[in-house]
This record gives structure tokens, C-alpha cells and sequence, in this order.
């Protein structure tokens, strides 16, 4: 029998909790002790310091902090929802709430800190929430719902982040605080008045210097008011307590540990507590330098100490940073180091702007040391302040506080920064690491810097050489825009051209990327009539350089199965062709769904059936229709003035002539569109790349708009065009885009980016200030000219349909393992087909 | 010229290899039943892995696009994106995924 492995009790699954795990997993300890967790929440640790974007919609998956099957593999037990209630020393056992007993060799106590609630009348009324824990928000969320007021007690940076959660559910919201100002721990009178400044502008109420002295109730027994300190009654429906927090220590007492005067469990050095088999970590535990701290990043350094510790490793903790940004939406909080000037003989150097509500104010000592600051409503130079704490900053430090345009700003970027500068405060990382890495998801996966608060991304994008380096990719070290501008001036029509002659010299020669190909694929179809090349996507080199999906003509599901989706230019349709896709359909044994694009999805075809697929649908007068690649998608339309009582144009045969119009056309990213008959805007217009929406006098043109992951409202370009002005600025307007855009950049992003902005497009491409437009539209007259339908050509050539087959060595055997199985009387993919073989992982 | 396959029981004719088109690939059907990936480089040089995508479980790696990382080709899965060097089957983004090659050969057609 083998010596039983010695065990390890973690009290607590927070933050700091599940960063001592992983301390020790990555030092190897998992493997040589058992380790059980008791956890009080009804779930694993989350990212409590996000909490807050829960509102905003991050799902508690989107915050949970604990790898999927990471306990798993280190054999840790979780047991969730149970909380231990006391702890026996002497038998060194722990008994949790649900009454088993775990004895440990060694005990870690991170239970965090519970809200403070002063101990006012009615603070326990229903309509009274703390703000700590995923389950309170769930409960302030469903409270909110009835009720339309709110109020914080307490204007720290909790307090804050609080009103703004409130105001976001809709609540007219009040802060509360004590202090003369807000944010009293963190910055100075100048910045409070600054910051007052802001949060009014917001619309929310404040009232600093009065206390709350009790929360009023109704009739129904909930909360209706407060009255304050100074004498007045204000009405809220609900009550936010964010006072402050006080560590969780009463585990520890009531098992005789030391703790501190104020609260706190006392540790050394090493974080372990009086008792040498018990160590405490994180916002429970006071540090020898006699603080409690609130914040992640100390939490997380006690964490890896005591890690090391019990692998006999010195590390030691004696005190951390109290840098802080406040991550409240529209206001830009931040203080770092010593921002009080609490050192002696310490000068302020502060920037003022009462109009503009921003406060910039650094601490610096007689010898120009930059010792902390505040910065209120402008904090953009914190990612690079906080790392110059401690050194004496390369400019003089009223250059780092004055405004652009006012005296001599100089643009100090992070080439300034010391190799040693700590950039991740929270993982205590510096420059030099960061620069080792190339990616910012490399620099995440090897330091962990920036997957605490976050605050020093920004900093870290610009150390990354890519943020330096603007080249499309690995090949090449242009932009896709100079690359277009590449192979329209220099007429290249060949990839291995263009790659040999202008990519980096250590890719010349070789085989090009799956960055660089299709986007030179696509550059080179959106010229092609223009450059004299053939615009068939499946022509010699040009096949090789298409994506799956072009290649094939049609879209790759996740199964390898393909969908074929007809065209249906303006979403209109006859009786007898829905028959006909109807019968493809049923005869191929395909799924059907209508989707967002007023379109019919034909899924799960394989390879072989495409072209066959394909005759049937160019047989009845359909193009199969781009429903892949960076093409335009669909133009939907309302019904508009033909049936519509409020239309006023006739929307569905404009919608038709622009798809026809557009088929076919390469661009960065996809392109959608859309119709509507009058302002009602049935046809979501303004959600779209380049919408229209008619008027009684004409179109109006929207331009730069955006449904998906990053809904943006398109821009009106222009009013009451007619059909042909109308037309004519949409050439322009597409043509500029494909000329200018970079790779996978929507027209949203590229509209947001382009200097000038929505004022420069209209310059450009109404007025015409670059003398661009004849040649943009001729390359769009040319593009119409020369459109082909790519499937029917494809069928007439049977040398490119040898190709649609499943295996180049059994031509008529179809693939094994795209197989399917019934859902709600249609097919769907059978993954159990698709379990991984052949492969070693 | 055709392109043949090690199996186990001996050299496989997959297909005439002016039937390739450089940068692209084709699947093939092995005696087992299982799957290979066959790809032909710019410089006419063939390559074959396994066509199961590790990451998906599905047979589609002859259809990603072919590319060159570091002077070695690799083959990018059209479904995910992952890339594979053609050489030694190996996850250029996943160390511990690798996918098996065959023994791939040019031979003259008799
Ligand atoms: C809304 C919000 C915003 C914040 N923003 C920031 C920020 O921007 N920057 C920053 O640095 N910090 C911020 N913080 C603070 C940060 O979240 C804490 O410092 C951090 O979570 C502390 O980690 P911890 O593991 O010590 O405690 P916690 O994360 O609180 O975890 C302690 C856990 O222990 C559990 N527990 C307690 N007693 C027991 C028991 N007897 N048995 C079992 N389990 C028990 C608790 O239920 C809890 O789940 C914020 C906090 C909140 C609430
Ligand atoms: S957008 Fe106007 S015209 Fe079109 S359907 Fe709606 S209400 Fe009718
Ligand atoms: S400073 Fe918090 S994540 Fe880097």
C-alpha cells in the first residue's frame, strides 16, 4: 500500500480560490495531494470583477473562471453549495453544512468578504439588496422589473459601478455618500468634483457629506423611501447597500486563529495564519502590512504565495498595488500608486478642465520620481502611467497631464516603458514578457496578463510587434488595401506573381496562406473584368485560391455536407418556382429553412449531389445564389407601395434591381442590403451595409449599418435620390469600400475607422473630392458587364465537375460519413457518425 | 505521372496527378474503409494525411487551403481553420492534436 496523499481543504471558490488551484496545478501539486473545495455559491468561481457586464449581457458562462473539465483532470471535488461551518483544529477537520466532515493536512481559508450593511432601520425590507455575488443581481433584475427608482448607498467604486447597473435597468437612480465626495479612497477633492461633474451629467442624483438613517417601507411592508441625515425623505423603490466590505473571518475566529483588531485573518509573510497548518488568501485575510485588500491582484500574488510556499518555495507577500480603474460605462475613472501624496515632500502636477469634467493630477517626489495619480474623465494614459510608477517618466510629467492641443503634448507610447515596467498589475507582468510573445491570445495563454480587470490591454496591443506591423499576414507586409491598389496598378492577375514579387522575402516561393489567398482571390474577382482577367472564381490559379465554400459553390456545414441556397433577388417569389425548390428539396432529401435574408436554405446536399442539385434549380430559372464568401447576400424588401397602404415607393422592384445589380460582387466581407417602402422600415434598412428607405420624394441612403455581433445603425448618406442617383452613389459607395477596406472589415468598422469619417465618405463619394468617381463607377459598370452565372457555367464543364465528387479514387461511391438522422419530420446531421477515428490526439 | 499511397497492403493508385491542382487536395477512399487527404504543393511535391478533422469529426481536410509556414506546407481545415503540417500531421495550433500521415509517392504510369 502506498503512503495515503496528504490533503488540502480550500474554504471558499472565488477568485483567489481558483487562482490557488491553478497555482498548484501548474506546480505540479494536484498531482501529489488530494484536494477538496467547498463552495458556498450554488456555482464554480466566476469573474466576480465583471460582474457588473452581467447586465449588460454576459452570461454567467461568459464569467465563469474555471476551465471546462479542469477539476476533472486535477481530480479536485468541488462540492458546490455546501459551506463549511466549522473547523476542528485540533482534529484538523472541517464540517460543512450539509454535515460531512473532511480532515485536512492542510487548510486554505479564501472566503472572500461579505457586504457591509449599516446597521440602519429597515435595511432587511424586501426591496434591499447587497451587491457581491451572480445571485444578487438575478435578484435586483427580477425586483427591478415592477419598479422604476433606485437608490445606492455608498459612492466608492462599487458604489458607482452599482448606479450604473441600475440606471441600465432602467431605474432613475441616486447615489448616497458619506463623504464629502465621491470615490473618497481612491481620489482627490479636485477629482471628486470632476467626477461629480460626469455622474450628474449622466442624469444620475447625488448627494454627498449625508448618511442614510433609515429605509422607509409602504404599506405592503416594502421599501418606498430613505430619510437622510440632513433632515430630507427621498422615495426609491430599492435599496443598493454597497458601504464597503468587511473580510469573512468569523470561520477563523470561531476556530480561536488570530485575526485582526478590525476585522481580517491574520497571516505572515508566507499568508499562513497562527496556526501553521492554516493559511488564508485573498479579501479574507489581512497581510502583514496590516491591510485587507479589496482587489484582485493582491489576491491573486497570496494566492501564488502560498502555493509556493507549500511546495517549500520562498516567496514572500508584504504588499501590493492599489491601481484602479473604474470600468463604469462613460466614465473614465483611474488613480494609481500613491494618489493622495501621502509621501513626504511629495508636488502635485494637475490639469484642471471644470468645462470638460476632466482632472488629471500626478504625484511626483523633489527628484521627479512619478510616485501616483488621478485621472478623471480622460484616463487613456493610465495602461502607460501605472507602469512608469517608481521611474522618472522620459517627459516632464505637466506634458503627460496637458490635453492634446494645449502647449506641447508629447505622444508617449510603450517604447518609453522600461524593459522591467510591470504592465499587468494583476498578474504582475512586465514588458519583457509581453514582448516575447506575438499574439495577444499568446500573451494571455503564457503570462495571464490582461484576464484579470483587464485594464492593461490596450498597452499590451501596442507592445505586440503585430502593432506594428500592419502587413496582411505571415506572406505579406501590405494591407489588403495597398494590395489592391498592388494589382490594380500593376495589372497582376496571377497569385504566384503577386506573392513572388511583392510578399516578404521568406515567403516568396512558397505556397501563400489561408490569409493572403482568398483575399487576393477576391481582389483579384472584384477587378478581374478590369484587369482583363476571367472572373470565373474557378478558372487555373484562381481555384486554388478560394475558400471551401467558393470552391465548391455553396457553403460547408458542419457534417462536410454542403446547403445550397437559390437566389431570390428582393425576397420575391412565384407559386410555381417555391414548388420547385419544394420538390429539389424533397427529392435530394434536404432540410428547408426560410432565413433572416428572405431566402430558402437547402441543407445537408454532399458533394456530388451539388451539380445535380444545381440543374434542377438553373432549369426552372434560379441562379443558386452567394449565400457563402465575401459577396454580396440578399436585398430584402418590404412589400412597399404596391399592397403596403403606407408605401410610397415601389420597394420590392427596387430591392430586385440591386440584387441583380450587385450579384456576384467581391468585397472584404459579406454585403447585405435592404428595401423598405416608407419610414415604418419593414425591411430593417438601417441594420444593413448599405440600406435604402423611400420618401415621397425619392430614396434615401443609409450607409455603414450592421445586424450580427456588433449591431451598428447605418448612416444617411444622402435624401430624396432618385432611381439613377440613387444607383450611382451605391456604386461609388461599394467600390470605395472594396478599394479601401481592410480583410474581413465590415462597412460599419471601415466607416468608424476611415478618417473623417461619414463627412469624408460623402465628400468622396457625392462630391467627388478625389476625382474618384468616374473610375469607381466604371469599375462597377464593368463588374455588371461581365457577370456570369457561376453554377451555370460550372454545369457546361465537365472538366471542373469531375471535381464535385467525394473521393478522387471511387467517383460514384458517396462519403460514409455524412449520414443523417430525422428531427421534426426533416434530416438533421448525425454527429454519433462523427466520432473522432482515425485521428491521435 | 500518377500519385500513390503506402497501405498496408502496399502502394495505392489514387489518381493521376495532373488531376491535382496546386495548393488545393482530394480525398481518397482507403481499402479499410477510412479516409486520406491527398495535396500537391506549388512545386509539384504530394502530400497525404488523414481527412478526418480532429477538431470536428469531420472527413474534410482535403478540402482546407494549402499553405507554407516556416518554408513547411500545412493544410488549414476549411471547417475551423486549424492548421496541419502536411509533413508530420502535427497541429501547428494545438500541440497535442496530429493527425496520421501516409507514405505518398510520384510514379510514372506504365
Ligand atoms: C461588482 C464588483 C466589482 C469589482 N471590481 C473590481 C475591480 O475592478 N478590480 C479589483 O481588483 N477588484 C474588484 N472587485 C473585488 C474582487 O472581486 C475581489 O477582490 C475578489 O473577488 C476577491 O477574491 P476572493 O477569492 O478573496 O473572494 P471572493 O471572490 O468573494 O470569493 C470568496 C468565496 O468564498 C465563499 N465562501 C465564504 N465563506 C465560505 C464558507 N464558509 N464555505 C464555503 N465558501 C465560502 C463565498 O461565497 C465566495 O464565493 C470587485 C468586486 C465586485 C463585487
Ligand atoms: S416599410 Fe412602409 S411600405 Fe414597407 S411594408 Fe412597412 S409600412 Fe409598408
Ligand atoms: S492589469 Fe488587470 S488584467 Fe492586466
Amino acid at each position: 500500500m502506498s503512503e495515503p496523499l496528504p490533503t488540502i481543504v480550500l474554504i471558499g471558490h472565488g477568485m483567489v480560490g481558483q487562482r490557488y488551484l491553478e497555482a498548484l496545478a501548474e506546480r505540479g501539486a494536484t498531482a501529489t495531494h488530494r484536494i477538496t473545495v467547498l463552495c458556498e455559491e450554488p456555482r464554480p468561481a466566476y469573474d466576480r470583477v465583471h460582474l457588473t457586464s452581467y447586465f449588460s449581457g454576459s452570461t454567467a458562462e461568459d464569467l465563469s473562471m474555471t476551465p471546462a473539465g479542469f477539476m476533472a483532470e486535477h481530480g479536485i471535488a468541488l462540492h458546490l453549495d455546501d459551506p463549511a461551518e466549522h473547523i476542528d483544529r485540533a482534529a484538523r477537520t472541517v464540517t460543512s453544512r450539509s454535515g460531512q466532515v473532511f480532515p485536512y493536512d492542510v487548510l486554505v481559508l479564501a472566503t472572500g468578504s461579505y457586504p457591509f450593511v449599516p446597521p440602519v432601520p429597515g435595511k432587511d425590507a424586501p426591496g434591499c439588496f447587497v451587491y457581491r455575488t451572480i445571485e444578487d443581481l438575478l435578484a435586483i433584475e427580477e425586483y427591478a422589473k415592477t419598479r422604476s427608482s433606485g437608490a445606492v448607498v455608498g459612492g466608492g467604486l462599487l458604489g458607482l459601478e452599482a448606479a450604473g447597473a441600475l440606471q441600465g435597468l432602467g431605474l432613475a437612480t441616486r447615489i448616497v455618500e458619506f463623504a464629502p465626495r465621491l470615490m473618497p479612497v481612491q481620489v482627490d477633492e479636485g477629482g471628486g468634483a470632476a467626477l461629480l461633474r460626469t455622474i450628474e451629467s449622466m442624469g444620475l442624483t447625488v448627494h454627498t457629506g449625508v448618511g442614510t438613517q433609515e429605509v422607509v417601507t409602504g404599506a405592503d411592508g416594502h421599501v418606498s423611501g430613505m430619510r437622510l441625515s440632513d433632515g430630507s425623505t427621498v422615495d426609491t423603490d430599492l435599496v443598493v447597500f454597497s458601504a464597503g466590505v468587511r473580510p469573512r473571518d468569523q470561520l477563523a475566529r470561531d476556530a480561536g486563529l488570530d485575526v485582526g483588531e478590525r476585522g481580517g485573518i491574520a497571516v505572515d509573510a508566507r499568508c499562513r495564519t497562527s496556526d501553521a497548518h492554516v493559511y488564508a488568501i485573498g479579501e479574507c485575510a489581512l497581510a502583514v502590512d496590516g491591510r485587507v485588500y479589496g482587489l484582485v491582484a493582491p489576491g491573486y500574488e497570496m494566492a501564488e504565495t502560498a502555493a509556493d510556499d507549500l511546495l517549500g518555495r520562498a516567496k514572500e507577500f508584504t504588499g501590493a498595488d492599489l491601481s484602479t480603474k473604474l470600468k463604469l460605462l462613460g466614465v473614465d475613472v483611474a488613480s494609481f500608486g500613491d494618489a493622495h501624496g501621502a509621501a513626504p515632500d511629495s508636488l502635485d502636477v494637475v490639469w484642471s478642465d471644470s468645462r470638460s469634467g476632466v482632472y488629471k493630477k500626478l504625484v511626483v517626489s523633489p527628484d521627479g520620481v512619478l510616485l501616483g495619480g488621478v485621472l478623471v474623465g480622460d484616463a487613456d494614459s493610465y495602461g502607460l502611467l501605472r507602469p512608469l510608477t517608481g521611474s522618472v517618466p522620459p517627459v516632464a510629467p505637466e506634458q503627460l497631464v496637458l490635453p492634446a492641443g494645449v502647449g506641447a503634448p508629447v505622444a508617449l507610447g510603450p517604447s518609453a516603458l522600461p524593459d522591467h515596467a510591470v504592465i499587468c498589475s494583476c498578474h504582475n507582468v512586465t514588458k519583457k514578457a509581453i514582448a516575447a510573445c506575438s499574439t495577444l491570445a499568446e500573451v494571455k495563454k503564457c503570462t495571464k496578463a490582461g484576464t484579470g480587470c483587464g485594464s492593461c490591454v490596450k498597452v499590451i496591443g501596442q507592445l505586440l510587434p503585430a502593432a506594428t506591423d500592419k502587413g496582411l499576414c505571415g506572406c505579406f507586409p501590405f494591407t489588403r488595401a495597398e494590395l489592391y491598389e498592388i494589382v490594380r496598378t500593376r495589372r497582376l492577375t496571377s497569385y504566384e506573381e503577386i506573392l513572388d514579387g511583392h510578399g516578404r522575402p521568406e515567403a516568396r516561393g512558397g505556397d501563400g496562406c489561408e490569409v493572403c489567398k482568398p483575399t487576393i482571390g477576391s481582389i483579384i474577382a472584384s477587378l478581374a473584368p478590369t484587369l482583363g482577367a476571367s472572373g470565373y472564381v474557378l478558372d487555373g490559379e484562381q481555384a486554388a485560391l478560394q475558400d471551401t465554400n467558393d470552391h465548391f459553390l455553396a457553403n460547408m456545414q458542419r457534417n462536410g455536407s454542403y446547403s445550397v441556397v437559390p437566389r431570390i433577388p428582393g425576397g420575391e417569389i412565384t407559386p410555381d418556382k417555391l414548388i420547385v425548390i419544394g420538390e429539389v428539396a424533397r427529392d435530394f432529401g434536404l432540410y428547408t429553412k426560410i432565413t433572416g435574408g428572405q431566402r430558402i436554405d437547402l441543407f445537408g446536399a454532399s458533394v456530388d449531389q451539388l451539380p445535380r442539385i444545381w440543374a434542377r434549380l438553373v432549369d426552372a430559372g434560379f441562379e443558386s445564389g452567394h449565400a457563402y464568401g465575401k459577396a454580396l447576400r440578399t436585398v430584402k424588401s418590404c412589400v412597399g407601395q404596391t399592397w403596403c397602404r403606407y408605401g410610397v415607393q415601389d420597394s420590392v422592384r427596387m430591392a430586385i434591381d440591386l440584387e441583380l445589380r450587385y450579384r456576384g460582387l467581391r468585397a472584404p466581407h459579406k454585403l447585405k442590403s435592404a428595401v423598405s417602402g416608407c419610414a415604418r422600415e419593414c425591411a430593417e434598412a438601417q441594420s444593413k451595409d448599405f440600406g435604402v428607405i423611400a420618401t415621397a420624394s425619392g430614396w434615401n441612403l443609409y450607409v455603414g449599418g450592421n445586424g450580427g455581433a456588433t449591431p451598428r445603425h447605418a448612416d444617411l448618406l444622402a435624401q430624396d435620390l432618385s432611381d439613377a442617383e440613387l444607383v450611382r452613389l451605391i456604386d461609388r459607395f461599394l467600390m470605395f469600400y472594396i478599394r479601401t477596406a481592410d480583410r474581413l472589415e465590415r462597412t460599419s468598422t471601415w466607416l468608424e475607422r476611415l478618417e473623417g469619417g461619414l463627412d469624408h465618405l460623402r465628400d468622396v463619394v457625392v462630391h467627388d473630392s478625389l476625382g474618384l468617381c468616374a473610375e469607381l463607377e466604371a469599375l462597377m459598370a464593368d463588374h455588371v458587364a461581365h457577370y456570369r452565372d457561376e453554377w451555370a457555367e460550372t454545369l457546361q464543364d465537365p472538366e471542373r465537375l469531375r471535381r464535385f465528387v467525394s473521393f478522387v479514387n471511387a467517383p460514384g461511391a458517396p462519403d460514409p460519413t455524412v449520414k443523417f438522422v430525422p428531427e421534426r419530420d426533416q434530416v438533421k446531421p448525425d454527429l454519433a457518425v462523427l466520432t473522432i477515428g482515425g485521428a491521435v490526439r | 505521372m500518377t500519385v500513390e499511397l503506402q497501405v498496408a497492403q502496399g502502394w495505392l493508385t489514387v489518381c493521376e496527378l495532373s488531376s491535382l491542382i496546386p495548393g488545393r487536395g482530394v480525398a481518397a477512399l482507403l481499402p479499410d474503409g477510412s479516409q486520406a487527404a491527398v495535396f500537391v504543393d506549388r512545386a509539384g511535391r504530394p502530400y497525404a494525411i488523414g481527412n478526418q478533422d480532429p477538431f470536428t469529426g469531420a472527413h474534410v481536410l482535403s478540402r482546407g487551403l494549402v499553405g507554407t509556414a516556416g518554408g513547411r506546407p500545412f493544410v488549414a481545415s476549411p471547417l475551423l481553420k486549424q492548421r496541419f503540417d502536411l509533413e508530420s500531421g502535427r497541429c501547428l495550433d494545438d500541440e497535442e492534436t496530429v493527425v496520421r500521415t501516409y507514405p505518398v509517392r510520384t510514379a510514372v504510369t506504365s
